[in-house]
């Protein structure tokens, strides 16, 4: 059977099968969510008021026996930003979506009752609505275990905090992993918008689903061997991830002087060894834990793992580069164990531990804690920000928010979405990705320390102008097309560097729906929906202006390398041609 | 001279994190790349010298840091 959309309507607490209409036949994952909230949703609408839409998809590969091909994606305006959010996701939610023929969830309105929450339980051709008084002033793990108890262990969630309960800014959307852990549709304010719909969970109905039909499962069963075997074969993909995970990043940027500390003071941290991805894979051997873990089943590259404390007990897992690197060096906790029981936390609260990390960083200039009071940061976190205090919730603003409280300049955003991880002075075309970017500053958007740091993709310098615009347009189109697919983000490696990869992920895709695309429309796919997005973001009053990095970059020189932001506005617009 | 070596990732394991070493004048990149025998466990991937991208046939100078990781990536 036909895969369809499934539409609910929060005002009335009703919902309806549609067919999926033909232009969005061969969309999936951002390219569908993408192209659902430019159609349907007013851009000058209050993100939580009631005429924004949350939208779930996910990607075109979803729910088929392709290596990393579990992502779902989840779209809205986004109250962080403003502009129009995706943020796609591992974990189980994708698969089992897919095989019930649900090829977008869209949810609107908002309920007239104020008081109430609902879960949304989808099965097979239905949802029920039902109302869980029970489980408002929880936070993830406990919906996890309260969903556990009432349906097959299997059952997708996805769910909120209390934090996402009070429309907080950095609220995200947690989804349940194969091993009962949480990922997240981790930014711009999407668990914000799900509480404003008085969303406390959606729970995916797993027992009844039918696997996937592909037209052509000889052809896919070919593809998809060329396409696992290149993700295996590449030393990023199949060696360094899966060893180090993401971490490994922190001596790379240290080393390059494109490692943000101090609230973005400077390029290197004389404590990287502490927190990076070699010390944690140490830690990792010495206590029991995992080096290799995969957010969703089917991933061969397991860039994930599970982190323990000293005594062997459980602190995290996807203990992410940008969240390590947020709390260690630019927030300046040196013990790495603090990191992850605080990542763990986060998970916990559902709270997007990138924006929440930034938004510490800048609280330091703001006179609230001291650089490095771990302690006091996880006071905050963990007592503050759930309770909803006056102060939680200006934490719980994110960083663009807390800077214009306490009247701080060196505030590092772009379209009020909190610079991860990479200095955009020192890696500059990753600075042309965090300005240009549909989703405000957002590392993987187009990644281009790939090419500036990594050597994936050729080398173009970090420190220069040349090539960067080019560089992070080629990147964001392929990225866009690739978040359509319900690949890993990861998978760009092996293709950046490996001919047969892309050409193996069309052609699954080809034979999947029994379609014949060529990599040039694929390519084409990705160029439609940033210039959708861009129309969105135009729309919604972030015009060219908004494409730029905060001021100070431009006035304040980055040590070690000394360096400024030297693009002109010019510049940077012309990333818009094409 | 003296040159700081740094490895990273897997070419730490059975080596070093960091070792000032001494090496002939007019030494490249290649030679200590060779000599710690460090592509027979993963192909290099980054080199960098004093914080900047160079290339195998770089002409090291007294005082210099080189780093070198295989090939890794993250995001
Ligand atoms: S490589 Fe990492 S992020 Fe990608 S699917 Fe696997 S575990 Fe998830």
């Amino acid at each position: 059977m036909a895969d369809l959309i499934y539409r609910v309507n929060m005002t009335n607490l009703s919902f309806k099968i549609e067919e999926v209409p033909t232009e969005w036949l061969g969309l999936g994952g951002r390219a569908l969510t993408s192209t659902i909230v430019a159609k349907e949703v007013d851009p000058e609408c209050h993100p939580l008021g009631p005429n924004n839409k949350l939208v779930f998809a996910p990607g075109l590969l979803s729910g088929t026996s392709a290596s990393n091909s579990g992502r779902n994606s989840c779209g809205a305006k986004s109250p962080l930003t403003g502009g129009i959010k995706e943020s796609n996701v591992g974990g189980t939610s994708a698969g089992i979506m897919s095989k019930l023929g649900v090829k977008a969830l869209i949810i609107e309105g908002l309920p007239k009752n104020e008081e109430t929450f609902y879960q949304l339980h989808v099965t097979k051709n239905n949802v029920e609505f039902i109302e869980v008084p029970e489980l408002v002033g929880l936070d993830n793990y406990a919906v996890l275990d309260a969903m556990a108890a009432k349906y097959d262990k299997k059952v997708a969630v996805m769910s909120i905090g209390r934090v996402g309960e009070m429309r907080m800014n950095l609220a995200n959307i947690s989804v349940k992993d194969p091993s009962g852990k949480l990922r997240s549709h981790g930014r711009g304010g999407l668990g914000a918008v799900m509480g404003s719909k008085k969303i406390k969970c959606i729970t995916v109905d797993a027992e009844n689903y039918k696997e996937v039909t592909i037209a052509d499962p000889e052809k896919f069963k070919e593809a998809s061997k060329i396409f696992t075997k290149a993700l295996q074969e590449n030393p990023i993909s199949g060696e360094g991830l899966p060893a180090f995970g993401t971490n490994v990043l922190v001596n790379i940027l240290n080393e390059a002087g494109g490692l943000p500390t101090r609230n973005f003071r400077a390029g290197n941290w004389e404590f990287a060894e502490n927190i990076c991805g070699e010390t944690m894979a140490e830690n990792i051997k010495a206590r029991g834990g995992k080096t290799t873990h995969g957010c969703h089943a089917g991933c061969v590259i397991q860039c994930s793992q599970v982190y323990n404390d000293k005594d062997g007990n459980y602190l995290t897992s996807g203990f992410e580069y940008e969240t390590i690197w947020a709390l260690g060096a630019n927030f300046g906790i040196k013990d790495l164990d603090l990191i992850a029981k605080m990542d763990g936390l986060m998970d916990d609260l559902g709270v997007d531990s990138i924006e929440a990390s930034v938004t510490l960083g800048l609280a330091v200039d703001a006179g609230i804690l001291a650089y490095g009071d771990g302690e006091k940061a996880y006071e905050l976190l963990s007592k503050d920000l759930p309770n909803g205090t006056p102060i939680g919730r200006i934490i719980g603003s994110g960083t663009h928010i807390l800077g214009k409280i306490y009247g701080l300049v060196r505030v590092p955003t772009v379209k009020g979405q909190g610079i991860p991880a990479y200095e955009p002075r020192a890696v500059k075309g990753q600075g042309i990705t965090y300005a240009t970017s549909t989703m405000g500053a957002d590392h993987t958007s187009g990644y281009a320390v790939a090419t500036n740091i990594l050597n994936s993709g050729g080398y173009v310098d970090p420190l220069k102008k040349e090539g960067q615009v080019e560089l992070s347009r080629n990147l964001q189109i392929a990225t866009a097309a690739v978040d359509s697919t319900g690949m890993c983000i990861f998978v760009a490696f092996p293709a950046l560097d490996d001919p047969k990869c892309l050409p193996a992920l069309v052609d699954m895709i080809n034979a999947r729906f029994g379609a014949s695309l060529s990599i040039d429309d694929v390519v084409n796919l990705g160029k439609t929906i940033l210039k959708r997005e861009h129309e969105f973001n135009i729309k919604a009053g972030l015009n060219s202006a908004e494409d730029r990095l905060p001021e100070f970059m431009k006035y304040e020189t980055l040590p070690p390398h000394n360096v400024v932001w030297d693009f002109t506005g010019e510049e940077i617009d012309e990333f818009w041609n094409f | 001279m003296h040159i700081l070596v740094k490895l990273f990732a897997q070419y730490r394991e059975g080596r070093f994190k960091a070792e000032q070493r001494d090496y002939p004048e007019e030494a490249t990149a290649q030679a200590i790349i060779n000599e710690l025998n460090l592509e027979s466990v993963s192909p290099l991937g980054v080199l960098m010298v004093n914080g900047r991208h160079v290339d195998v046939s770089y002409l090291l100078k007294e005082g210099d840091e080189i780093a070198l990781f295989p090939k890794v990536g993250g995001g």
